[in-house]
């Protein structure tokens, strides 16, 4: 594999924290070049200028640390482009700084409490959509309930799903119970359909925003129209 | 008024403006900001039905012309609510303010009522504006952004003390409806930029006052039909979620609509056009007609019939505002229903 094709691997192991999917896929990585000594030079792109500064820094450091992490990789710059604060961004992810130092007095703490929100509100999306597939084919509530990790399907949704539990420390063996709720607590059999409605809200939150993301990012750089996602 | 397959719609267009965010109206040294906001709403309207797509100058500003022509003549609106949005940091002149929006409003006083705006970092000289205001506009409602930019603030939260003086004085001055729009800002940055819990807290505390969240608390949507669905005064506006997704991506749009009728309910959820980030005639066709694909994945939702299309269209917003409905338009069950008890003082009598 080139470089180049390692670079955007790596990139696409950079997820938009709000909507839970990669910043490749998302069509955010405008550009991406390799020099033969190993320089890296990205660029960034966002469906409006003003999307939110901490989802736009928390992209932009993850992306830098991503490509940093490839050994051959001598050096790397990540610009984030047509961003009302982009000169901060930029400026504190050339540094390493923190998210505080982008934007001195104007931030509390750092990012790490909004990262894992996000995530908590990805892993039940994810899961709502897992459970209710193997409900859809006949599974009874107790037989879904009563799953272990290693029971889950082996598919992008269901991994996704082990990663988010390993990032918000939830043990994700194999023996573990498949579908828990954020704080980690199995779900009961009795409560699966009350949790399940409330999981398909947050599903749904998740996906209408990503498809408003993408056709904004589509309208503002004048993109080719991707397919709609099917709901 | 809409009329479709025998069927009368009163509408009521809960969320519209008149701005000027001509290059004439940006403040020196703050082009950027003002030119980015402008391109951001009109990369919105490319959501819509091309035919109704505007030039990028037509939609930096527009005429009252285009105006009663959209909205009134081929827009079936009956009554429009202008929802006031200042952003004088960036406009020099305000982006729509209650006073330019009232010139038009004096033009169509039974057909136009003009909201508002407050902000709590203005202090008392706010609260001073506030009064001045509501005598010279008659409002019975405001529009907050909470994320609007001031002296180096990038927002401010419902739960700032300094907000309840704000909502005490609305009380008092008989400002029933607060509409909270979450944008991209709010201090502190680390916190999520759209967290709507600040909507609930303050609901919570001021039963006697509605709360309407504009385009349904995207993109927080599960949030805000969390709390929706426990406070009784906190309602959804429409506004965005039609425009923006209706067309583009009517699969999406009817999960949003079933998600919202379910936790929500059809009692509670006002349609609007934003106009002019959207024209008002296809999103009032398209609503009216609208029903869910006929997919199994949608089966569990709740249905939305004729009377629950009608009370979204206007007969929810008249409620809240006091708007006098001509009796052909009105559920035929209503005439003679007592109002319910918290607007009763805004409901004209209909017998």
């Amino acid at each position: 594999m080139t470089s180049r094709s390692r670079v955007l691997e790596a990139l696409g192991t950079v997820y938009d924290p709000e909507l839970d999917e990669p910043i490749t896929s998302l069509r955010f990585v405008t550009s991406c070049e390799v020099s033969a000594d190993g320089d890296v030079d990205v660029r960034l792109r966002l469906p409006t200028p003003q999307c939110a500064p901490n989802f736009a820094y928390l992209m932009a450091a993850d992306a830098r640390s991503a490509v940093l992490r490839l050994p051959e990789v001598r050096g790397v710059t990540v610009l984030l482009e047509d961003h009302y604060t982009g000169e901060e961004i930029n400026t504190a992810v050339g540094r390493g700084e923190a998210f505080s130092e982008a934007f001195p007095g104007e931030t509390e703490g750092q990012l790490d409490a909004l990262r894992e929100l996000f995530r908590r509100k990805a892993l039940v999306a994810r899961e709502s959509r897992v459970c209710e597939e193997l409900l859809a084919r006949g599974a009874t509530p107790e037989e879904v309930t009563g799953r272990r990790v290693a029971d889950l399907p082996d598919d992008p949704e269901a991994r996704r799903c082990i990663e988010l539990r390993r990032q918000l420390g939830i043990p994700a063996g194999e023996n573990a119970p498949a579908f828990v709720r954020p704080d980690g607590e199995p779900i009961a059999a009795a409560d699966l359909r009350h949790w399940l409605r409330r999981a398909r809200l947050m599903r749904t939150s998740l996906e209408v925003n990503g498809g408003i993301c993408r056709s904004l990012l589509r309208i503002r750089y004048d993109l080719p129209d991707a397919k709609e996602v099917a709901a | 008024m809409y009329e479709h397959n025998g069927e009368k719609y009163f509408v009521v267009d809960g969320h519209l403006h008149f701005w000027d965010a001509s290059p004439e109206n940006w403040v020196k040294g703050q082009e950027q900001f003002a030119e980015g906001w402008i391109n951001c709403f009109h990369a919105y309207m490319g959501l819509a039905p091309e035919e109704t797509h505007w030039p990028i100058e037509k939609f930096q500003k527009y005429t009252e012309e285009d105006f009663v022509k959209d909205v009134f003549e081929d827009g079936y609106v009956d009554v429009g609510i202008f929802q006031s949005t200042y952003l004088k940091q960036w406009y020099t002149d305000g982006f729509n303010t209650a006073e330019r929006n009232s010139r038009m409003a004096e033009k169509y006083p039974d057909r136009l009522i003009v909201n508002g705006r407050w902000d709590p970092r203005d202090g008392d000289a706010g609260l001073k504006e506030l009064e001045e205001d509501a005598k010279r506009y008659g409002l019975k409602g405001v529009k907050l952004y909470t994320a609007e930019w001031r002296n180096g603030s990038r927002g401010y939260s419902l739960k700032d003390p300094e907000s309840q003086r704000y909502l005490d004085k609305c009380k008092e001055l008989g400002i029933t409806n607060i509409h909270v729009h979450k944008g991209p800002t709010i201090w502190p940055l680390d916190k999520d930029a759209f967290d709507v819990s600040d909507v609930d807290y303050v609901a919570t505390n001021n039963p006697e006052l509605n709360f309407i969240v504009e385009h349904v608390g995207l993109p927080r949507i599960e949030d805000f039909c969390f709390m929706a669905t426990q406070e009784p005064n906190v309602y959804a506006g429409l506004a965005v979620a039609i425009g923006g997704l209706m067309h583009a991506r009517p699969r999406f749009f009817a999960k949003v609509m079933g998600e919202l009728l379910f936790w929500v309910g059809e009692d509670k959820m006002l349609w609007a056009s934003d106009y002019a980030i959207w024209e008002p005639k296809w999103q009032v066709e398209g609503f009216v007609d609208w029903n869910y694909p006929a997919d199994e994945a949608y089966s569990d939702y709740p249905a939305l019939e004729t009377t629950g299309k009608k009370k979204i269209m206007g007969l929810n917003a008249a409620k809240l505002y006091g708007i006098e409905v001509p009796r052909e338009l009105q559920l035929p069950d209503e005439a003679g229903t007592p109002a319910a008890r918290d607007d009763a003082q805004l409901v004209e009598d209909r017998a």
